[in-house]
C-alpha cells in the first residue's frame, strides 16, 4: 500500500511557458499528468525581457492554448518599436516596427510571475481533472533509472516518482537535461546572460512620456558604445505601470572584458533617453538576472532520450534574432508539440515512439529551422572567423566606411527590418557594437537628458530581494577555487564585483607559509540562480531545494 | 477516518496584542481572543490524516459565544465541522471539568446520526498558552477511556490494520524519539515539533484541493458549527464548570512590571570614543573581565 511506488502517464518539470504548454496539450489529451515546479509560486523563479510572441508561422500561440491570456495574464501589447544606435549622447534611432511585425500575430509585454502563476492555475485545473495536477515547492533533483532506462524522476520533497514521459521544461539550468547528457554547460560562447530591473512609473506617465494609450505599448533596444564593447543590448518595454530595462549580453564577452553586469544596466540606466523617461519617477523594485541559451549553437537538434524530452530553453530553444528575443513562443510550441507527440504515439500504442515523433514535429513545423537558420551557419563561419571580424570592424571605422554608412542614410533603416538579415548577423562587435556607434556618430542627434537619480548600488539591490535561504544545505559548491579556473565568476556573477564584498564571489588574497595566493570564495546567499558560474566557473552547480532560494515578485 | 480536534482559546499573548491593568492582571476585554498556538499542530495532525486516509475534521472547543472566531479561525486549517459547548454552567471550569465536558461532546459527536460512529482519534495540542498545565488532553483521554499517544512529532495510520504509528519525543538528560504503535480509537497529544509529512504527489495534490474546497467554507463557516448546551450533553451540572472543579487557586502571582521610563543613551556608530565608553560599560555585564 503506502511503499508501492506512484506512478502518472506524464510528469512534466517546470512550470514556465515550455512545461505549462506541454501540460495543457497532454492534459487536453486525456493524458494524466503531473507538473512539478520548485518555486514557491509558479514564476517565482523566472525573469524575462519580455515580449511573448505569436507568430503566424508557429504551430501554437499561448493564447490558442491558454483563451484569455492575452486580457488576464499580460500588460501591454507593443505597437512601436524602436532600435536606438548610441555613439555616447548621440544617437539614432530606426523604426523597427515592421521587423516585430513581421510573422507576427501580436505580441505583448509580460512580468513573469504574473504570466506564469495565471497559467498555472489553468494548467492545474486542466491536469486535476486527468487525476494528477500542479505541485510548486518541489524540486526535481534527476532522472529515475531502472536498468539505465530513464523510468521517471527523483525530487528532493517526494518519493521517486515513475512515468511514461518525462517532459524537461526545467528551463536554461535544466539539471535534467544534463543529466541525460542532452546539454553541457561548458562553452560560454553558447550562452547570453541577462540583467533586469524592473522600475515602478504610473500609467499616466508612462502615456505620457511614452505617447501610448491604454492598450499601446512600445519596445525600445540599445546598441552601440553604451555597454563598455561587450556584445549585446539593452532594452526597455513597457508594461502597464512599470517598465522593464535590462540587457542581454554575450556570456563569452562578459567573461572577457571583465564586465560587471550591474554596471552595463547602470549605463543604460543612466543614459539621457532614459534620464528623459525616468525624470522624477526612478523606483527600481526589482533586479534580476538570469541565462538563456543561443539557440543558433546550443538548440539541441534531437532533445530527446528514452521516456525524456527536453522543450524551451531546456532544449536551448531561445532564439536571438537580431534584436528581437523569442524564447518563450518557441517553449509554448516545442512544449505543445511534444505534448502531441506523447498523445500520438500513446494513441498508437507505440508511447516510447514520443521522442522521435516530437523530433520530426520540431522539424516539419519549422522550429528547428527559426532556431537555427542555415544562413546563420554560413555566415557565421565567415563573419565569426576573427581576421574578417577585425577587418570589418576596421573597415567601418574606416574614413571609407563612414561615408558609406552615411550615403546608406535612411535606407539602413530598411536593411536593419530585414527578417533575413536579423538572423543570419554574426556574432560579433560589428553588429552590436562598431556599426551601431559609427551609425550614431554619423547620423545621429545629440541627446539632452541627464539623470535626476543614483541607480540602486548592489549591496541595495540585493538587499530587497526575497529569499528562503536554506542553511545547511548550499546549491553550488567551488570544485576549484583558483582564480584561473573560477576567478571569472567574480565580476560576471550578477549580484558580485570584483570590489564587492558582500555579492556571491568574492576574490582573496591567502597567505600560506609565507607565500600569496590569490582565491576565489563562495557565499551562494544572495544567489539569484541565473547559473552564470555554472558556465564560467568550476562549480558543481544545482537549483536550491522546492520554495528556497531567491523569490522574484516581477521577473 | 473522522478526527475530532479539541482547541482553546486563549488571549493573543502576542506583543502589542495583550492588555495587562494596573495590577499586572490580565485584561480579558481588551484582549483579543486567538486559538492556543500549540493547538494548531493538532490541527496539522488531523489535516494530515484527512489528506492520507480521507474522511473529516472536526473541532470542537468549549467557551464562552465569542469563541466562534476560534473556531472561525479553525476551519481555515480545513476542519468540517465546528462544535462549540458553550453554557453558563461551564463557566470557570478546571481542567478536570473541562475534560469532562469535552468528552461529552465527543460522546455525543458518535452518537449523532449520520456520523461515522465514534470519532477513531482525538487530538489536542500540548499546553495552553494561558493555563500551561497541559493536563486537559490526558483527562479528556481518561474520561473517554482511550489509549493516548502524546508528544507526538510524526504520525502514520494504518486504517486497515485500524493502528496508528507514531513518533514521540521523550524529553530527559537528552532528547530521544520514541516509537509507539496504538490501536484506534486513540487520543493524541501533538508536541510543538509535530510537522506533517507529504512525500507523495498524490497527497499534496489532495492537500491542495482541500485548501481550495476550505477556501470557499471559510465564508460561510457559522453554517458548519453546531452549538451544544449542557443539557445538549446531558451533562451533570456538579461536574461541570466551577462546580465541578476541585481545583482551587490558592494565589496569583502579578507579573513584574517593567519600569514606565527607562535611561536611555544614543550612541553615534562612528563615534570611535563613545563606542569604546560603551564597550567598557557593557563588558561587566557580558561577563567579561
Ligand atoms: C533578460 C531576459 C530577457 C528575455 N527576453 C525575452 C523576450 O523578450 N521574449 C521572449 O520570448 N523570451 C525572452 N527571454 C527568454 C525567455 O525568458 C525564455 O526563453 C523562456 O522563459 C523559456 O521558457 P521555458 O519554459 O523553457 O523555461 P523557464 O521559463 O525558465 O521555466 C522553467 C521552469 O522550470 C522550473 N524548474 C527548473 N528546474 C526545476 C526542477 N529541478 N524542478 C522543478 N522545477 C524546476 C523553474 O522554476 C521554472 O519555473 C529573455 C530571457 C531573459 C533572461
Ligand atoms: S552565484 Fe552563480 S548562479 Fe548565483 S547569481 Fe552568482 S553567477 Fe548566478
Amino acid at each position: 500500500m503506502t511503499d508501492e511506488h506512484e506512478h502518472y502517464e506524464a510528469v512534466v518539470v517546470g512550470a514556465g511557458p515550455g512545461g505549462a504548454a506541454a501540460a495543457a496539450v497532454l492534459a487536453r489529451n486525456g493524458v494524466e499528468t503531473l507538473v512539478l515546479e520548485r518555486g514557491v509560486e509558479a514564476g517565482s523563479k523566472n525573469v524575462t525581457g519580455g515580449l511573448v510572441y505569436a507568430e503566424e508561422s508557429a504551430p501554437y500561440t499561448v493564447d490558442a492554448l491558454f483563451p484569455d491570456f492575452r486580457e488576464e495574464a499580460t500588460e501591454r501589447p507593443v505597437t512601436d518599436y524602436y532600435l536606438h544606435n548610441v555613439a555616447g549622447e548621440q544617437v539614432e534611432t530606426f523604426d523597427i516596427t515592421d521587423l516585430h511585425e513581421h510573422d507576427t500575430e501580436w505580441s505583448d509585454a509580460v512580468l513573469r510571475r504574473e504570466m506564469d502563476s495565471w497559467m498555472a492555475d489553468r494548467v492545474h485545473e486542466l491536469a486535476s481533472e486527468t487525476g494528477g495536477g500542479l505541485l510548486t515547492d518541489v524540486r526535481v533533483n534527476g532522472l529515475l533509472r531502472d536498468g539505465g532506462e530513464i523510468v521517471g524522476v527523483t525530487c528532493d520533497e517526494l518519493d521517486p516518482i515513475w512515468a511514461d514521459l518525462v517532459i524537461a521544461a526545467d528551463g536554461v539550468n535544466s539539471e535534467l537535461a544534463r543529466d541525460a547528457g542532452l546539454m553541457d554547460w561548458d562553452d560560454p560562447d553558447e550562452w547570453f546572460q541577462g540583467v533586469k530591473a524592473v522600475v515602478d512609473v504610473p500609467s499616466e506617465i508612462i502615456a505620457e512620456r511614452f505617447g501610448v494609450g491604454d492598450d499601446e505599448g512600445e519596445a525600445h533596444l540599445f546598441s552601440g558604445d553604451l555597454f563598455e564593447g561587450v556584445r549585446g543590448g539593452g532594452f526597455v518595454y513597457t508594461n502597464e505601470d512599470s517598465l522593464s530595462i535590462g540587457s542581454v549580453f554575450h556570456l563569452d564577452s562578459i567573461v572577457e572584458q571583465e564586465a560587471e553586469p550591474h554596471q552595463l544596466l547602470d549605463n543604460l540606466l543612466t543614459h539621457p533617453l532614459l534620464a528623459d523617461w525616468l525624470e522624477g519617477h526612478y523606483d527600481e523594485v526589482e533586479y534580476s538576472a538570469k541565462l538563456v541559451p543561443d539557440s543558433k549553437k546550443a538548440a539541441n537538434p534531437s532533445p530527446h532520450e528514452g521516456r525524456l524530452l527536453a522543450v524551451g530553453d531546456a532544449a536551448g530553444q531561445m532564439q536571438a534574432q537580431g534584436p528581437i528575443i523569442k524564447g518563450m513562443n518557441h517553449a509554448v510550441s516545442a512544449g505543445a508539440l511534444a505534448g502531441e507527440a506523447f498523445a500520438e504515439a500513446k494513441l498508437r500504442g507505440k508511447p516510447e515512439q514520443a521522442g522521435d515523433l516530437y523530433e520530426r514535429k520540431l522539424r516539419e513545423e519549422g522550429v528547428m529551422g527559426k532556431l537555427r537558420p542555415k544562413g546563420y551557419r554560413v555566415a557565421s563561419a565567415l563573419g565569426e572567423r576573427e581576421p574578417v571580424a577585425n577587418a570589418t570592424d576596421s573597415l567601418l571605422t574606416s574614413p571609407v566606411g563612414r561615408l558609406g554608412v552615411r550615403l546608406l542614410g535612411d535606407r539602413l533603416e530598411d536593411l536593419y527590418s530585414s527578417p533575413y538579415l536579423s538572423q543570419i548577423v554574426p556574432d560579433t562587435q560589428t553588429p552590436y557594437v562598431t556599426l551601431p556607434t559609427v551609425i550614431a556618430e554619423e547620423l545621429g542627434e545629440r541627446v539632452a537628458g541627464e539623470a535626476d537619480f543614483e541607480p540602486k548600488d548592489l549591496a541595495t539591490r540585493i538587499g530587497d530581494l526575497t529569499y528562503d535561504t536554506d542553511v545547511g544545505n548550499p546549491h553550488i559548491e567551488l570544485l576549484d577555487d583558483s582564480v584561473a579556473a573560477s576567478g571569472a565568476a567574480v565580476t560576471a556573477c550578477p549580484v558580485s564585483a570584483k570590489d564587492f564584498g558582500g555579492g556571491c564571489y568574492r576574490e582573496e588574497t591567502v597567505k600560506t607559509n609565507g607565500s600569496e595566493q590569490k582565491r576565489v570564495s563562495l557565499d551562494t546567499q544572495p544567489c539569484v540562480e541565473c547559473g552564470t558560474c555554472a558556465v564560467v566557473a568550476d562549480t558543481d552547480w544545482e537549483h536550491p531545494r522546492g520554495g528556497k532560494g531567491v523569490e522574484f515578485e516581477q521577473g | 477516518m473522522h478526527s475530532v480536534v479539541l482547541t482553546k482559546g486563549v488571549p493573543d499573548f502576542r506583543e502589542g496584542q495583550v492588555s495587562f491593568d494596573e495590577d499586572g492582571h490580565l485584561e480579558r476585554g481588551a484582549t483579543p481572543t486567538v486559538m492556543n498556538p500549540n493547538d494548531e499542530f493538532a490541527l496539522e495532525a488531523a489535516l494530515q490524516t484527512k489528506v492520507k486516509q480521507g474522511g473529516q475534521v472536526s473541532v470542537m472547543s468549549m467557551g464562552p459565544p465569542g469563541y466562534e472566531s476560534v473556531l472561525e479561525e479553525a476551519m481555515s486549517v480545513y476542519a468540517d465541522d465546528l462544535y462549540l459547548l458553550s453554557d453558563r454552567e461551564m463557566a470557570a471550569a478546571d481542567t478536570w471539568s473541562t475534560a469532562i465536558t469535552l468528552s461529552g461532546g465527543v460522546e455525543k459527536i458518535a452518537e449523532r446520526d449520520g456520523q461515522s460512529g465514534e470519532p477513531d482519534l482525538v487530538f489536542a495540542g500540548f499546553k495552553t498558552a494561558d493555563g500551561e498545565t497541559g493536563q486537559t488532553g490526558p483527562q479528556t483521554s481518561w474520561c473517554l477511556d482511550r489509549p493516548i499517544v502524546t508528544h507526538v512529532i510524526s504520525l502514520t495510520v494504518d486504517d486497515e490494520e485500524e493502528t496508528l504509528r507514531a513518533k514521540r519525543l521523550v524529553e530527559g538528560d537528552a532528547n530521544e524519539i520514541e516509537t509507539v504503535e496504538a490501536p484506534l480509537p486513540a487520543f493524541v497529544v501533538t508536541d510543538p515539533d509535530f510537522e506533517p509529512s507529504y512525500r507523495r504527489a498524490e497527497h499534496r495534490l489532495r492537500h491542495k484541493r482541500l485548501k481550495a474546497e476550505t477556501e470557499e467554507r471559510v465564508e460561510e463557516y457559522d453554517e458548519h458549527l453546531t452549538t451544544w448546551s449542557a443539557e445538549d450533553l446531558d451533562l451533570d451540572p456538579d461536574f461541570i464548570g466551577l462546580d465541578g472543579s476541585p481545583t482551587i487557586v490558592s494565589g496569583v502571582d502579578p507579573i513584574p512590571k517593567a519600569p514606565s521610563e527607562r535611561e536611555a543613551t544614543t550612541v553615534a556608530p562612528d563615534d570611535e570614543e563613545e563606542m569604546e565608553q560603551l564597550i567598557d560599560e557593557m563588558r561587566p555585564l557580558a561577563g567579561g573581565e
